[in-house]
């Protein structure tokens, strides 16, 4: 039996999803992001894995638990290139690389005190304008801003 | 009717920019024309600039329209809390086109999505003034003859300054060169550096500023060197009257040239230069008042 194999049926889920390359820095990160230490169904967290791609990995394996866009768009602003697996009946169903979204809704605060978003009532939105660089707009004030500056919300 | 606001200089394209400084100048030429006969304009100054709401106000009454609105934040329910959403869905209720400075980044573009009129920005903070663009535009259309391949020459605070930004933004259809004259503290951002390299915007850096540096000019865009913006008051002190353009100065100055800022003006131009006919910035003001009744009428959606 491979050595996959072997791992993935150590710690098989029936249902939920696991998230797989994580660098090994960003796990907390994205942990807190998707307020794990809020969930009550079954959690792995795994981190410092040997990863041909990353050297290093983080994996979170959760129980019952399905991600929306939304909360797969926020990943994405944390740890670019994780892959997300949704596991249902012991089985891979669905397997995607999170992608940053070319449009961020509600997802990011503005660093910029004088813009709107910071003073309404109102969802603040970005333009993803150079992928290649993380280079984030504010659709409101117009500032620019890298990926790495921002806070969410 | 699809709703057509102006928000941004970005947001328009090169034709769309062509096409409202060809209607300024038919304004220009008869700016007093009652089409809007029966339209009201709100003229919403959440924060007060008595120059860009007079130029607007008055492009509205020499088309016909009459004005509701206010001039100051603190005689509007803006000042008991109220939020800028209520207060254009307010508006919105009475008028057929806002017009609209606030000091916050982004307001004309929230209302604009917000309200059922159109909305025309004169200003959000130090982000956009389309109307401002438009009017430098249309200055250097008009003394020059064409936008295209022209060497403009921008001076002073390139940092901070709105205008100069816009500038960049609209003028990336028409081929220019630009030349960029500031002290080290108020250098053009780098963000402005790439856009240029990015849309093959050729230009030049320096922190002189004398006769031989504005020698190949064809416009001179002067701004205010602001005290504000130095964190080191002995720094402004060295450079304030570095970038100050006397009459001396212009003699080697080619014929066509136009000198132009946007008002108003401190110690930057010295009056000496008033009399000189490559002064343009005083007519540049005066071009305001075509350029908004050219923007009035395209979000109203009437052709002239």
């Amino acid at each position: 039996m491979s050595e996959k194999k072997l791992a993935l049926q150590v710690s098989a889920l029936c249902n939920g999803t696991v998230i797989d390359h994580i660098p090994a820095d960003k796990l907390f990160a994205v942990v807190n992001l998707l307020n794990i230490p809020d969930m009550e169904t079954n959690v792995t967290i795994g981190n410092n894995l040997d990863s041909k791609k990353l050297g290093k990995k983080g994996l979170i394996k959760i129980a019952d638990k399905f991600f929306t866009d939304d909360e797969v768009n926020r990943i994405s602003l944390v740890a670019p290139n994780v892959v997300l697996n949704t596991i249902r009946n012991y089985q891979v169903v669905d397997k995607r690389e999170v992608k940053m979204p070319d449009k961020l809704q509600n997802i990011v605060k503005c660093s910029n005190p004088n813009c709107i978003t910071n003073n309404e009532p109102m969802d603040t939105l970005f333009h993803l304008v150079n992928r290649k660089e993380g280079t984030l707009k504010c659709h409101y004030c117009e500032k620019e801003k890298n990926v790495k500056e921002i806070e969410l919300l | 009717m699809e709703k057509r606001s102006i928000v941004s200089i970005n947001d328009l394209s090169r034709d769309k920019i062509l096409s409202l400084l060809e209607a300024a100048g038919k304004f220009e030429e008869n700016p007093n024309r009652d089409i809007l006969s029966g339209k009201v304009i709100g003229s919403l100054f959440f924060e007060p600039s008595t120059r860009t709401r007079l130029s607007f106000e008055t492009a509205a009454m020499r088309l016909g329209a009459r004005v509701i609105g206010f001039s100051d934040a603190a005689t509007s329910s803006a000042s008991k809390g109220e939020t800028l959403k209520d207060t254009i869905m307010m508006v919105s209720n009475y008028a057929d086109l806002i017009v609209m400075r606030h000091r916050l980044e982004g307001a004309a573009r929230y209302a604009s999505e917000i309200s059922p009129v159109p909305i025309i920005n004169a200003g959000d903070g130090a982000n956009q003034h389309p109307s401002q663009t438009m009017l430098d535009l249309y200055s250097m259309q008009k003394t020059q003859g064409t936008l295209e391949n022209l060497h403009i020459h921008l001076v002073g605070d390139l940092k901070y300054g709105r205008t100069v930004h816009s500038m960049l933004h609209a003028m990336r259809h028409f081929k220019p060169t630009f030349r960029f004259i500031s002290p080290e503290e108020l250098h053009m951002p780098e963000e402005y550096r790439i856009f240029c390299r990015e849309n093959n915007i050729p230009f030049t850096e320096t922190t002189e500023f004398n006769e031989d540096v504005i020698a190949d000019a064809d416009i001179i865009y002067m701004t205010r060197v602001q005290r504000e913006r130095f964190s080191d008051l002995m720094e402004y002190e060295k450079v304030k009257n570095c970038y100050r353009l006397t009459n001396s100065m212009l003699s080697g100055t080619k014929d066509n040239l136009k000198i132009l800022h946007p008002l108003p003006r401190v110690t930057e131009i010295a009056h000496d230069v008033d009399s000189n006919p490559k002064a343009y910035y005083f007519q540049q003001a005066q071009n305001g008042l075509y350029v908004r009744e050219a923007l009035i009428c395209d979000v109203l959606g009437i052709n002239i």
